[in-house]
């Protein structure tokens, strides 16, 4: 049976579209969910999108993790229900406590926009299992608040634990600590990543097909997965 | 009525690129004696009721601050119409 992974539209994302696309591509079934709706649809799999949830007010993402459908997601997520967070959504699973640390604004303070090389360092996770340990990956990067902060604490366990998912090559496009581009809980189910896999799943559009794995890696982990 | 207002700074260890801009700026208008600007946010809550700190002090901790990078501080205010009318 096709994986049915939900993808969550918030008052102001931008690549809901883009993210269900991608879905389609890797072989599932997109399934498209409203902030609104505390209901996730039976879906297997949620990716939270990029773009401004909320016009960005306050933080980002601080007002989002507050919406219906995140309440669910929370505790679906602490229950082991696969969630990938690309930008903003990255942004909200920090604000929703799921995932340590912050993100913060740029350190130049310009937005940035470009092709950015990045280093996977962690593929047991549910959203990385088909690539290679260190396999250098090719996606776009597009933010002007994805400076990845932690206290030292935080950052040390996150190395120690194996939980830092990809890092920043050839220059870190927004002054993340310790290079850090994505991170996943504890469980590994929950990982937040700054650039944009589903930017890059088909030549016409994309710099390269490499963050097409990301999308293969959930429905593998669910056909592998327990019923 | 008192208006809550919740001031919101980054932590100071945390950068602050926006403050460093501004304070990057301050020799344009003759200003030399800064070492550091900070910029925060300020919050104001007016309740319908009487003014209740402690809800107030929840409201920032789950909402209005991240306590990952930012402080924040409580506190009352007279409203303007208090002080028109003290006046």
């Amino acid at each position: 049976m096709t994986a049915r992974v939900g993808v969550v539209t918030f008052p102001g994302s931008l690549d809901d579209g883009d993210a269900a696309r991608a879905v389609r591509i890797a072989g599932g079934e997109p399934v498209r969910l409203w902030h609104g709706d505390a209901d996730l649809h039976g879906v297997d799999a949620v990716v939270l999108p990029g773009g401004f949830s909320y016009g960005d007010y306050l933080r980002c993402g601080a007002i989002a993790r507050f919406a219906p459908v995140m309440e669910t997601i929370i505790d679906a997520a602490r229950g082991g229900l696969p969630v990938l967070g690309i930008c903003n959504g990255f942004q909200i699973l920090c604000e929703a406590h799921l995932l340590p640390g912050a993100l913060t604004r740029n350190q130049h303070l310009h937005f940035r926009n470009r092709d950015q090389v990045l280093r996977i360092e962690a593929t047991g996770t549910a959203w990385t299992n088909t690539y290679q340990d260190g396999q250098e990956i090719l996606i776009p990067v597009k933010n002007g608040e994805g400076c990845y902060v932690a206290d030292p604490a935080t950052l040390d366990q996150l190395e120690a634990e194996g939980r830092v998912v990809a890092r920043y090559l050839g220059g870190n496009p927004n002054g993340s600590q310790r290079d850090i581009a994505a991170i996943t809980n504890a469980a590994g189910n929950v990982v937040g990543i700054m650039p944009h896999p589903e930017h890059a799943v088909e030549a016409l559009t994309g710099p390269s097909l490499d963050g097409l794995g990301f999308f293969t890696s959930v429905l593998k982990h669910l056909v592998g997965a327990p019923a | 009525m008192p208006r809550v207002v919740v001031d919101v700074m980054l932590k100071p260890e945390i950068l602050d690129p926006q403050g460093q801009a501004v304070a990057n700026a301050l020799p344009r208008l003759g200003v030399s004696d800064v070492a550091s600007v900070r910029i925060g946010r300020r919050i104001e809550i007016d309740f319908t009721g009487e003014p209740d700190l402690d809800r107030a002090r929840e409201i920032a901790d789950k909402l209005l601050a991240n306590p990952v990078i930012e402080d924040f501080t409580v506190h009352l205010v007279e409203t303007d119409d208090t002080v028109d009318a003290n006046r």
